[in-house]
């Protein structure tokens, strides 16, 4: 479909980003490449065991190697860093974590303290002259370790004499969380024609940004202030977090400043061990401390993503209306909960599970556990993913077990458009949305109706073809603030945006998201140049740097232009406002006959008063005979804390093609309609669904985190963890509804992300719907698709 | 020891441990940071260069290995203020979205359109599988190979 909104100025216009200039030369400076003078370099030691006591840490060969400045392990700073906090706990409900001595819910130590509880967890620190020396010195320390027993399964960490993680939080049960009608739910189940029911693993996945996490500390003993370059898509939180419950610092005394940022998906959002120690040692040394982690860290150290393991129920009437769908869920923290993950595995996920559909009864129950392996985070779509997952698996068994069309069983159970608010039982009320539309859009693209000529065609070939359709909706823009207090939040999901208008005319935009990759600098320019009618060549956008820009939350679950963008849409609103009462007051004339075009105030029939956008400027910068009680100068910020969230939704369908001899599997033809209400710059949001569906093909086909069970990791580099390739997918098929959100003056939804939520259900139904069994776990790989073709029966 | 070779043109002259990558000199003792380090394994292609006209990943070289080498970095591909076509391409299709994989990409992609200047998408794509970008999903890199490749046989079809 066509964005009507596409004859407005630069909103809704394919300008290629700004910033790609500096990409593309090399030039973007990200954290790893800035170096200030006399910077020397840290390393971690990381645990080597899922779960260990620490008899012992011999640093004293490690300190006496070449370049070495410092060595430092968990003793030496017990009373000096705190603990990291956790502040996303599953809301509502009773949670235990381990202690932090401020009382807020702690997420481990900067440096173990007795026990390491994971495979990544930092043990001691080195600080050397350079890289390859701190690496010596590293290695060079002696651990001596006492393996415990570990356990890596949440099922079997609840079991009776399982081995414990934490003293405070017993059975290792952080939180037993539910939502919707459970009893309503279960009679449902008892009295429906058809139940169908499965056992699904939503395997456990790695972001895997392709720039490691980075950070250089700095310390001023003039001021007493440190500086934070960090690979940090929440500045100001971190910032916020790091000083108030880590270091026990000042807050005025901690600037955080987020350079380029190379990808996150999730993974920098967290508060991580290496931000801390660069600042504190940077103090105790005189120099600054710089880390870059090496993507083994990474994998082993940063948050992981998914994570359920679920039995899932779905039962309706012969007829193909859902009747009830029900989920119990266990959910893998990890070791320690990480800065948000409870959240992310609790209400993004439960609340989610019904999809598009209206389903009288629903009900999830999710089991929050801790268990030694990677703490548990958010990634691309979390929650929102696995509840898609389950819901349009189940909605294809569903479909087969009435002997009715997938695409009919989908069509009769979505909520109606004019239902709409819609409450979905389970906490989340749909802002706005067409789903069938936008499936039927989608079968449209695919040619859904021809689907078993091309299936008797590719049997031809040789080949199984197969069809998977994936229907979601994915809450996004994060959010209101009291309600998320409500789920959890300790803090709050506001957002900000700050306009100001130079005496030249020209524009300084600033926010108070980061980009990780999203082209900020181009699709806030373009909100700004759109209210105000001038080129986007006079704006220059400013961000990450928490001593110049105005306060946010940062940017995760798609938040930055659905939340960020009306903030600094009202912020240039609020200044042209200004500019008009003032150029109003300038040519002598009421407001009300001023009109404003394409930079310029003017008085129609009245060709001798006009001002221009950039005399306005100047005139307020002097600030002589102005309005009475107009303050000089245009400079105006507003913060946006949302009614409430928005509500993305779609349809994607899959065609696969398996070859029946080898089990290879070939995506051939993807279609996706998504609907994130109207589009700011079509060019950036493309290239994000294009690489949401390639993320999630990514889960649904190769990428898995594989633990052994004393918990290390066995997928920790890129031979053994499988990440898509160019190969792995063909162009797509993209296509779109605009239906606008209520929750905010543009109308804008999350984009950034929406689009990786149904890609793994689409793909496995199609996979299931070409070989013709029930279900096949992720990932799908060519052998699992050639044993399940062996075997022929259900897997 | 002692390592004497040429980058972007100008003559580089370093004492390193004969441990030291490639790429490490390149970003840490030239401070040319554009070559990107994503992972230990010589896996991802952020860091890849060329050595004398060659493409290569430059972590997967040791500094000395490269004496008496011709080494180009992103750095040096253009003149300053002036884009390649693959640049150009890349920058207003959007084939770059958090950038860190872009340098390496640069570089590859280079190489395949020296060797063959109207690549096909299968030839792109295939060329493509030893960089690793998690943003894009390639398909917009894919676009702007494409258009590079739609140009050149333009040109060609022009020249005739």
């Amino acid at each position: 479909m066509t964005q009507e909104t596409a004859t407005q100025r630069v909103f809704g216009a394919a300008i290629p980003p700004r910033e790609n200039a500096g990409f593309v030369r090399g030039e973007a400076v990200f954290t790893a490449d800035y170096t200030p003078p006399g910077t020397i370099h840290m390393e971690l030691l990381r645990s080597e065991h899922g779960h260990a006591k620490i008899v012992s840490i011999d640093t004293t060969t490690a300190a006496a190697m070449p370049g070495v400045r410092a060595v430092i392990t968990g003793a030496d700073i017990a009373e000096k860093l705190l603990p990291l906090p956790c502040i996303w706990i599953p809301g509502g409900v009773e949670s235990h974590f381990p202690p932090h001595p401020y009382g807020v819910p702690g997420a481990g130590f900067v440096l173990a303290q007795e026990r390491v509880r994971f495979i990544g967890e930092s043990v001691a620190a080195v600080v050397a002259d350079t890289p390859y020396q701190a690496l010596d010195a590293v290695n060079a320390i002696v651990v001596e370790y006492e393996p415990l027993p570990a356990v890596v399964d949440p099922r079997a960490a609840l079991a009776e004499g399982a081995p414990q993680l934490h003293e405070a939080v017993k059975g290792n049960l952080n939180a037993y969380w539910t939502c919707g009608d459970k009893d309503g739910t279960d009679k449902a189940i008892e009295a429906a024609e058809v139940v169908v029911e499965l056992d699904i693993v939503n395997q456990r996945t790695i972001n895997n940004p392709m720039e490691p996490r980075a950070a250089v500390g700095e310390y001023d003993p003039a001021t007493d202030c440190y500086t934070l370059h960090a690979t940090s898509q929440s500045p100001h939180n971190h910032r916020f977090l790091l000083a108030a419950l880590v270091l026990g610092i000042p807050f005025n005394k901690l600037r955080l400043v987020a350079t380029n940022i190379g990808g996150s998906f999730g993974t920098k959002g967290y508060l991580y061990p290496d931000m801390p120690l660069v600042l504190y040692l940077a103090k105790e040394l005189g120099v600054p401390v710089k880390w870059v982690d090496t993507r083994h860290g990474l994998m082993r150290s940063t948050v992981q993503g998914r994570d359920h393991t679920q039995k899932v129920v779905v039962a309706g009437t012969r007829d193909g209306k859902i009747t009830a769908l029900r989920c119990t869920s266990w959910s893998n923290l990890g070791a320690y909960p990480s800065t948000i993950g409870p959240g992310v595995a609790t209400a993004l996920m439960g609340r989610s599970i019904s999809g598009p559909y209206e389903i009288p009864h629903a009900f999830a129950e999710v089991y929050a556990v801790f268990t030694n392996v990677v703490p548990l985070g958010a990634q691309r779509g979390s929650g929102r993913a696995e509840a898609t997952y389950l819901m349009e698996r189940l909605a294809d068994r569903y479909a087969d077990a009435i002997g009715m069309d997938r695409a009919e069983v989908r069509l009769r159970n979505m909520v109606p458009p004019e239902k709409l608010p819609y409450d979905n039982g389970l906490g989340w009320t749909y802002d706005s949305g067409d789903y069938p539309t936008a499936l039927r859009l989608a079968l449209q693209h695919a040619g859904y109706d021809d689907v078993d000529r091309l299936k008797a065609e590719a049997r031809e070939r040789g080949k199984l073809l197969g069809v998977g359709i994936s229907s979601y909706v994915a809450i996004c823009g994060v959010g209101p603030s009291t309600r998320m207090s409500k789920e959890g939040m300790l803090g709050g999901t506001w957002e900000s945006g700050n306009v100001r208008v130079h005496p030249s005319g020209e524009i300084a935009v600033t926010i108070g998201s980061q980009s990780t990759g999203q082209s900020h600098e181009t699709v806030f320019a373009q909100i700004v140049a759109d209210v105000l009618q001038v080129s986007m060549d006079v704006i220059r956008v400013y961000r990450s740097d928490t001593e110049k820009a105005p306060y946010g939350q940062g940017t995760y679950g798609s938040r930055s232009y659905s939340v960020g963008g009306p903030a600094l849409y009202l912020a240039a609103q609020e200044i042209l406002l200004k500019m008009r009462t003032a150029a109003a007051a300038f040519m002598g004339v009421d407001q009300s006959v001023v009109e404003y075009r394409d930079g310029v105030f003017s008085v129609p029939g009245d060709p001798d008063k006009t001002k221009t956008f950039a005399d306005t400027a100047m005139a307020l910068w002097y600030g002589w005979n102005l309005p009475p009680g107009m303050q000089p100068t245009l400079d105006e910020t507003v913060f946006f804390d949302p009614p409430d969230f928005n509500y993305p939704f779609g349809s994607h369908i899959a065609f696969v093609e398996i070859d029946a001899t080898t089990g290879e599997v070939d995506v051939t033809k993807y279609v996706a309609v998504d609907d994130s209400g109207p589009i700011g710059n079509p060019l950036v949001v493309q290239g994000q669904v294009e690489g949401s569906i390639v993320h999630g093909l990514g889960q649904v086909l190769m990428e898995a985190a594989r633990f052994d069970d004393e918990g290390h990791l066995l997928t920790d580099d890129l031979r053994s963890y499988a990440i898509p390739r160019a190969t792995d997918a063909p162009f797509f098929d993209l296509d779109r509804t605009y239906v606008p959100s209520p929750h905010n003056p543009m109308g804008v939804k999350g984009a950034g992300e929406t689009a990786t939520v149904p890609a793994a259900a689409a793909v496995s139904n199609a996979i299931c719907d070409a070989i013709g069994v029930r279900d096949i776990p992720m990932p799908i790989t060519p052998e699992k698709i050639w044993r399940a073709l062996r075997d022929g029966a259900d897997t | 020891m002692r390592t004497d070779l040429k980058v972007n043109g100008s003559p580089v002259q370093a004492d390193v441990e004969p441990r030291v990558l490639l790429v490490d000199l390149l970003r840490d003792v030239v401070g040319l940071t554009g070559t990107k380090v994503a992972c230990d394994t010589a896996q991802c292609g952020s860091c890849v260069v060329h050595v004398n006209g060659m493409s290569q990943k430059s972590c997967a070289i040791l500094a000395v290995a490269a004496d008496g080498a011709d080494v180009t970095t992103i750095e040096g591909i253009d003149e300053p203020g002036e884009l390649t076509g693959l640049q150009t391409a890349l920058r207003d299709l959007h084939g770059t979205q958090c950038g860190f994989c872009t340098p390496g990409m640069i570089m590859s992609l280079l190489e395949l359109l020296r060797r063959n200047p109207t690549p096909n998408e299968p030839e792109i794509r295939t060329w493509l599988t030893g960089n690793l970008c998690r943003c894009t999903g390639y398909h917009s890199v894919v676009r702007a190979v494409l258009r590079v490749a739609q140009e050149a046989a333009s040109a060609k079809e022009g020249a005739k």
